[in-house]
C-alpha cells in the first residue's frame, strides 16, 4: 500500500465544495463525499475531518460510508488504474487466470497501489461488458476477450508507458464524448 | 389505550397493542424466546437473527425475526416449533464459531442442547449485534463508534481507529455487549474506548485443551487462541 | 435553443416537424456505441465515417451517428445502414472507404463484410435475417438499434412522450392503473412482484409526498440489459417514470445507477435536461398541471444496494444495509415517505403498454408471465449479447437458436440465471419455457436477467464457490445466517476444490442451505444458497467425485488435477514449452515433448495452447 506520499489538502477547494451541498441534511453525504474523492483522487482524512466539523455529522458515519462502499478510497490512487472483471461471464471465460497475471507482472495484489503511485489494481463484480468476457479496464478504457499473453503485453506497455510519459490511452474508445 | 389486535401466538389467542413486536407480546405471556441484539429500549435491530419464529400464513409458513415483526390482527405465530428449533440451533452454532469465548453463547448453547460446533472456529471477538452502536447513538445521542466495512470484513470501531472526539466516555459500549468485546483492555485505546473501565477478564486461550464439547472445530479438539 | 412544448397538439406537430427535417437525410450510418462495440473500436469507426462522408461533400444527404447496444455484441461492431437496413458486423476503420464508396455511393453491398450464418455459409444482407435477431421480440429495444441516446428529438421522432401526452390527457390516474394492472406487468428486476399492485400499494398510502424511484443498480455479475436500456434509449424510462409518478401520485423521482456505468449516469443526466428544457419534466408537464421532476443518484459500489430498503438507505446518504421489512417502502420508504420502486427494464415497458393498450401487452408471454424480457446471454456461447424475448420462450431457443449454441464444439453443462441468486440448471431441463414461476421451481430465478451459459470445462463446485465468495464480500454483514454462514459455506466449498472435502460435507452444506433461506433478513442472503443447492441437486455426481475419488471431472481445481502430454497425439511443436511460465513444459525435436509435474504451476496455458489436444488433465 502507498504511505509516505502525503499531499497538501488544499482547504480552499474544500470549502467551495461544501458551498454546493449546504443545509441539505445527513442526505448529501454520499454525493458529498464523491465529490471531495473526485477533488482529490481520494479521501484524505483532513478533507473528512473537516466535512465532518463543517456539516456537524459525527466523523464516524463518514468512516462508515466510505468503508462501505467500494469506490471510496482512502489512501491515494495510483497514476494508472488497471481494473480486471472477476464477474461471472469474465470467470467462466477465465478472468482468475487474467488476474493473476497481472498481479504477477504488477506484483501488486488486489486493491493495492504501487509504491511509487504508478499503478493501482483492483478486481470489479462486473463491468457490464459481458459479451467482451474477460474483460480488463485500463484507466476508463476496456480491453475485451483478454487473456494471460494479452493482458501482460498490454500491462508492460503501460508500465513502459509509465516511465517514458507516452500518451497511449488517450484514444476515446470506450468513452463517449 | 393504544389500538389492540388480536393474534395467536403458540395456540394461545392475545391481545396486543398495535405497533408493538411479536416479541414483546410472547415475551408479555411469559414465553422465552433467545435474543442476543434485541435491548428494550434501544430500537430493534433484527441482525443475530435468534429471535426467529414461525409465521403460519394459510397453508404457507416462513420464518422472521419476532423482534422486528410487527403484531397484526389474525397472525399465527409459533415460536418453538421444530423448524425454528433446527434453524435456532444452526444460527447458535454460526455465532459460537465467531465467539467460542463468549459465556452468553455458551450459557445459551446449553440451553438450547447445541453441544458441537461443526463450522471452522474464526474468533472475531464481536457478533456484530450492533448494541454499543445503537447504545452510543439512542442513548448518548454521540457518534463516537460506529459500523466499519461490510461483509466479513465488518467491524464495530471508531473512525480512523482513534477516540473521536464525539465519545463522552460513558463506557455504555463495553457494558451492553454481550460477548465482551468492548470489555476495556486497560491501555488499549483503539480496542475499548475510554480506557477508564478495570473489567479485563477475557479469557482469550485455554491453557491447554480439556477436550471440552466447544473446542471441536472440524480438525478436532484444540484449545482457542493456539 | 430551450423550446417548451405546452399541450399534446403542440407535441405531436412537433413530432411531424422532426420527423420531416428527417427525411432529408438520404441515408443513415448507425455505428453502434454500446460498451462492447466501443472496445473493439467502434468510435474510430465513427470518425472514420464521418471524415469520410465530409471528404466527399455527402454531409448533406448522408448521416452518421452513434447508437445505443444493437445487442449483437459478440460481432462488434455493428454498423447499419438505413434506409436498407444492411447489416456489417466487425468493421474496421479501413473498411469505411470501401463501405462509402459501394454502398453509399453505388448502393452496393460489401459482401465481406455481412454476417455469415455459420451453418449455410450464407451471407445475410440483414439483421433481422440474422438468426440472432430473428428469433427474438424487441420491445423495449426496438429502437435501440437507430436512435440516438442523447437526442431528445430522435425519441420524439418515433413516437416518444406521445403515451405521456395520453396518459395526462386522456386518463385519470386510477385508468392509468389499471391499465398496467390489467397489462399483467411484472418487476423485471428479481422478484416479479405485480408492478400495477406494488403501485396501488404506494397510491393508497396515506402522505402527500411520495416517491418512486428507478433501480438501475444492476449489480448481477453478468447482466448489462438495464445498463444497454439507459445508454441506449434513456428517454424511455423517463417517460415510464413521469407517467408512473401521475398514476401513483409522487412528486419526485430517483434514478440509481450504479456508478461503474458512468455513461448511463451522463445519457440519464442528459435526458432529463432535455425533457426540462421540453416542458416534459418539472413544473406543470406538458400544460397538464402535472408537476415531476427526477434526480439521478450515483451507486458507489456495493452489489446489496441492489435491494430495495439498503438502495433507499443509500439515498439517504447511509451506508447500505437492509432493513426488516414491514413496514414496506410503498408504506414508509425514502425518508420515511411512501415509495415505490422499480426496475429500469420495468419503467422502460410502462410507455409501451400505454401506446398500445394493456390487452396487446398481455397477449404475449404465458399466463402468468407477461411481455418480453430482456437476457443478457454471455459465457461460453457463440452469439454473446442482448436478447429481448417473449416470456415463454425456453432456455433451448435462446441458448440454440438465437445464441448459436456452445462456443469451440463443446458440450453445454448448465446455464445459470438469476445472478447470485439464481442457480445452474442443468442440459435435461433446456426445454423448461422461460417465465417467474418455472425458473423459481427449478432452483434458480429469472433476476433481472443475467444468462450464463457453462460447458464441459466449468467445474461446477468451482462455480458456486465463486458465487460463495462473490456474497460474501458482497454482503452487507448484518445479520448473523448471511455473514457467517456464507463466509462457512465458502470454507467448506474451498476445501472441497482442495481435496480436503468431508462425506458429510454435502449435507451440512444443504443445511447451512436451509438457514440462509429461512434465517436472513433480506432477499440477499435468502437467496444465496440458490447456487450451491441447485448445483447440489443437479450436479450431485460432480460433488462426489471431488470429495470420494478427490478428482475434478472437469479439470479446473488444480489440488485435484494433472497435467501431463499424450504421446500418440503430439507433434513436438514446441508451442507448450513456449508458454508454460515455468518451462515445466520442455521436449526435443521430434521426440514427444514432457511436462515436469514439481514444477508445473497447473496454470493451463499449455492446454490452451496445443493445437493438437495433446496436453491430457486428469
Ligand atoms: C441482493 C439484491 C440485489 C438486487 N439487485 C437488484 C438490481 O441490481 N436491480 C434491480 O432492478 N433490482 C434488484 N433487486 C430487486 C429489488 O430489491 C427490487 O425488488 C426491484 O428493484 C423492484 O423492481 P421491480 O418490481 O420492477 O422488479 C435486488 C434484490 C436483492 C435482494
Ligand atoms: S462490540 Fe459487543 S455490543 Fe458491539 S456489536 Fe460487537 S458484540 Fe455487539
Ligand atoms: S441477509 Fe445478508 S445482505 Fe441481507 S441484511 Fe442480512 S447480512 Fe445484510
Ligand atoms: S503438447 Fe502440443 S503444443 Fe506441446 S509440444 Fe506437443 S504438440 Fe506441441
Ligand atoms: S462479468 Fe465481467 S464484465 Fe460482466
Ligand atoms: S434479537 Fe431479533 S434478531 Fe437479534
Amino acid at each position: 500500500m502507498a504511505t509516505g506520499i502525503v499531499r497538501e489538502v488544499d482547504l480552499k477547494a474544500l470549502e467551495k465544495i461544501f458551498r454546493g451541498f449546504e443545509g441539505k441534511g445527513e442526505s448529501i453525504l454520499i454525493p458529498l463525499v464523491q465529490a471531495i474523492q473526485a477533488e482529490y483522487g481520494f479521501l484524505p482524512k483532513e478533507a473528512l475531518v473537516k466535512a465532518s466539523h463543517h456539516f456537524r455529522i459525527p466523523l464516524s458515519r463518514f468512516y462508515g460510508v466510505v468503508t462501505f462502499y467500494a469506490q471510496f478510497y482512502l489512501t491515494p490512487r495510483g497514476k494508472h488504474t488497471i481494473r480486471c472483471c472477476r464477474g461471472t461471464a469474465c470467470h467462466v471465460r477465465g478472468a482468475a487466470k487474467v488476474i493473476e497475471t497481472v498481479e504477477q507482472e504488477l506484483g501488486l495484489k488486489e486493491g493495492e497501489t504501487s509504491e511509487d503511485l504508478s499503478f493501482s489494481f483492483e478486481t470489479v463484480a462486473c463491468l457490464g461488458a459481458c459479451a467482451l468476457a474477460p474483460v480488463v479496464v485500463l484507466d476508463e478504457r476496456y480491453y475485451g476477450q483478454m487473456n494471460p499473453e494479452k493482458v501482460r503485453v498490454l500491462v508492460r506497455q503501460y508500465k513502459g508507458a509509465s516511465i517514458q510519459e507516452s500518451s497511449i490511452g488517450e484514444e476515446n474508445n470506450g468513452k463517449a464524448d | 389505550m393504544a389500538d389492540m389486535v388480536e393474534l395467536t401466538i403458540d395456540g394461545i389467542k392475545v391481545r396486543a397493542p398495535k405497533g408493538t413486536t411479536v416479541l414483546e407480546a410472547a415475551r408479555e405471556m411469559g414465553i422465552v424466546i433467545p435474543t442476543l441484539c434485541y435491548y428494550p429500549g434501544l430500537t430493534p435491530y433484527g441482525a443475530c437473527r435468534l429471535c426467529i419464529v414461525e409465521l403460519i400464513r394459510g397453508k404457507r409458513s416462513s420464518l422472521d425475526a419476532s423482534c422486528t415483526l410487527p403484531v397484526s390482527d389474525g397472525m399465527v405465530v409459533f415460536t418453538n416449533s421444530e423448524r425454528v428449533k433446527k434453524v435456532r440451533k444452526v444460527i447458535l452454532e454460526l455465532l459460537l464459531s465467531t465467539c467460542p469465548n463468549s459465556k452468553v453463547l455458551q450459557d445459551m448453547a446449553a440451553n438450547m442442547g447445541v453441544t458441537k460446533v461443526r463450522f471452522k472456529i474464526k474468533d472475531r471477538g464481536c457478533i456484530l449485534c450492533g448494541l454499543c452502536v445503537r447504545y452510543c447513538k439512542e442513548q448518548m445521542q454521540s457518534g463516537g463508534i460506529g459500523f466499519v466495512g461490510r461483509g466479513t470484513s465488518r467491524k464495530v470501531g471508531t473512525p480512523f481507529e482513534m477516540t473521536p472526539a464525539e465519545c463522552r466516555n460513558c463506557n455504555g459500549c463495553e457494558w451492553i455487549c454481550p460477548v465482551c468485546m468492548r470489555a476495556c483492555r486497560a491501555g488499549q485505546l483503539v480496542e475499548g474506548i475510554c480506557g477508564g473501565c478495570l473489567n479485563v477478564a477475557v479469557v482469550e486461550t485455554c491453557p491447554v485443551c480439556v477436550k471440552c464439547s466447544e473446542s471441536v472445530g472440524p480438525e478436532g479438539h484444540r484449545a482457542y487462541g493456539k | 435553443m430551450a423550446r417548451q412544448i405546452s399541450s399534446p397538439i403542440e407535441l405531436k406537430t412537433y413530432a411531424e416537424e422532426v420527423c420531416k427535417k428527417k427525411e432529408r437525410w438520404e441515408m443513415v450510418i448507425a455505428v453502434c456505441g454500446g460498451t462492447g462495440c466501443s472496445a473493439f473500436g467502434s468510435y474510430d469507426v465513427r470518425s472514420a465515417f464521418t471524415k469520410e462522408v465530409e471528404k466527399l461533400s455527402l454531409s448533406d444527404r448522408v448521416l452518421v451517428k452513434m447508437t445505443g447496444c444493437h445487442g449483437f455484441c459478440e460481432k462488434g461492431p455493428v454498423t447499419i445502414i438505413y434506409p436498407w437496413q444492411y447489416t456489417y458486423v466487425s468493421i474496421k476503420p479501413e473498411d469505411v472507404p470501401e463501405v462509402i464508396e459501394k454502398t453509399i455511393i453505388k448502393k452496393e453491398l460489401v459482401d465481406r463484410l455481412l454476417y455469415r450464418d455459420p451453418v449455410t455459409k450464407q451471407r445475410i444482407k440483414h439483421n433481422n435475417e440474422i438468426p440472432f435477431y430473428a428469433h427474438q421480440k424487441r420491445l423495449v429495444f426496438q429502437h435501440n438499434g437507430h436512435l440516438d441516446p442523447t437526442s431528445i428529438d430522435d425519441y420524439i421522432s418515433v413516437g416518444g412522450y406521445q403515451a405521456l401526452a395520453k396518459a395526462l390527457f386522456e386518463m385519470t390516474p386510477e385508468q392509468v392503473l389499471v391499465e398496467v394492472e390489467k397489462s399483467g406487468l411484472r418487476g423485471r428486476g428479481g422478484a416479479g412482484f405485480p408492478t400495477g399492485r406494488k403501485w396501488r400499494f404506494c397510491r393508497n398510502s396515506p402522505g402527500s409526498e411520495k416517491y418512486i424511484i428507478c433501480n438501475g443498480d444492476e449489480g448481477d455479475p453478468g447482466a448489462f440489459m438495464d445498463r444497454s436500456v439507459m445508454e441506449g434509449n434513456p428517454h424511455s424510462v423517463i417517460e415510464g417514470m413521469i407517467i408512473g409518478a401521475y398514476a401513483i401520485g409522487a412528486t419526485k423521482g430517483f434514478v440509481y445507477v450504479r456508478a461503474e456505468y458512468p455513461i448511463a449516469v451522463k445519457y440519464t443526466r442528459l435526458a432529463i435536461e432535455q425533457a426540462h428544457q421540453y416542458g416534459l419534466l418539472g413544473e406543470n408537464i406538458l400544460g397538464s398541471g402535472f408537476s415531476f421532476d427526477i434526480e439521478v443518484r450515483e451507486g458507489a459500489g456495493a452489489f446489496v444496494c441492489g435491494e430495495e430498503t439498503a438502495l433507499i438507505a443509500s439515498i439517504e446518504g447511509k451506508r447500505g444495509m437492509p432493513r426488516p421489512r414491514p413496514p414496506f417502502p410503498a408504506v414508509s420508504g425514502l425518508w420515511g415517505k411512501p415509495t415505490n420502486i422499480n426496475n429500469v427494464e420495468t419503467w422502460a415497458n410502462v410507455p409501451l403498454i400505454i401506446n398500445k393498450g394493456a390487452d396487446w401487452f398481455a397477449s404475449i408471454g404465458t399466463a402468468e408471465s407477461k411481455g418480453t424480457k430482456t437476457f443478457s446471454l454471455v459465457g461460453k456461447i457463440n452469439n454473446t449479447g442482448i436478447v429481448e424475448v417473449p416470456l415463454g420462450i425456453t432456455l433451448r431457443e435462446i441458448i440454440y437458436d438465437i445464441g448459436g449454441g456452445i462456443s469451440g464444439g463443446r458440450k453445454f453443462k448448465a446455464v445459470q440465471t438469476g445472478g447470485p441468486s439464481g442457480g445452474c440448471i442443468p442440459e435435461w431441463l433446456l426445454d423448461t419455457p422461460v417465465d417467474y414461476e418455472r425458473l423459481t421451481e427449478l432452483g434458480s430465478m429469472m433476476g433481472s436477467g443475467g444468462m450464463i451459459v457453462m460447458d464441459e470445462g466449468t467445474c461446477m463446485i468451482d462455480v458456486a464457490r465463486y458465487f460463495m465468495k462473490f456474497l460474501s464480500e458482497e454482503s452487507c454483514g448484518k445479520c448473523v445466517p448471511c455473514r457467517e454462514g456464507i463466509d462457512r459455506a465458502l470454507d467448506i466449498l474451498t476445501d472441497i476444490t482442495e481435496g480436503k472435502g468431508r462425506k458429510e460435507d454435502i449435507s451440512l452444506l444443504e443445511e447451512l442451505g436451509e438457514v440462509l433461506k429461512d434465517g436472513s433478513l433480506c432477499g440477499l442472503g435468502r437467496t444465496a444458497a440458490n447456487p450451491v443447492l441447485s448445483t447440489i441437486k443437479y450436479f450431485r455426481n460432480e460433488y462426489e467425485a471431488h470429495i470420494n475419488e478427490k478428482k475434478c471431472p472437469a479439470g479446473v481445481c488444480k489440488a485435484l488435477i494433472t497435467f501431463s502430454i499424450d504421446e500418440e497425439k503430439c507433434k513436438s511443436c514446441g508451442k507448450c514449452a513456449k508458454v508454460c511460465p515455468t518451462k515445466a513444459a520442455s521436449g526435443k525435436k521430434k521426440e514427444p515433448y514432457k511436462i515436469d509435474k514439481e514444477k508445473c504451476i497447473k496454470c493451463g496455458l499449455c492446454r490452451e495452447s496445443c493445437k493438437f489436444g495433446a496436453v491430457i488433465v486428469s
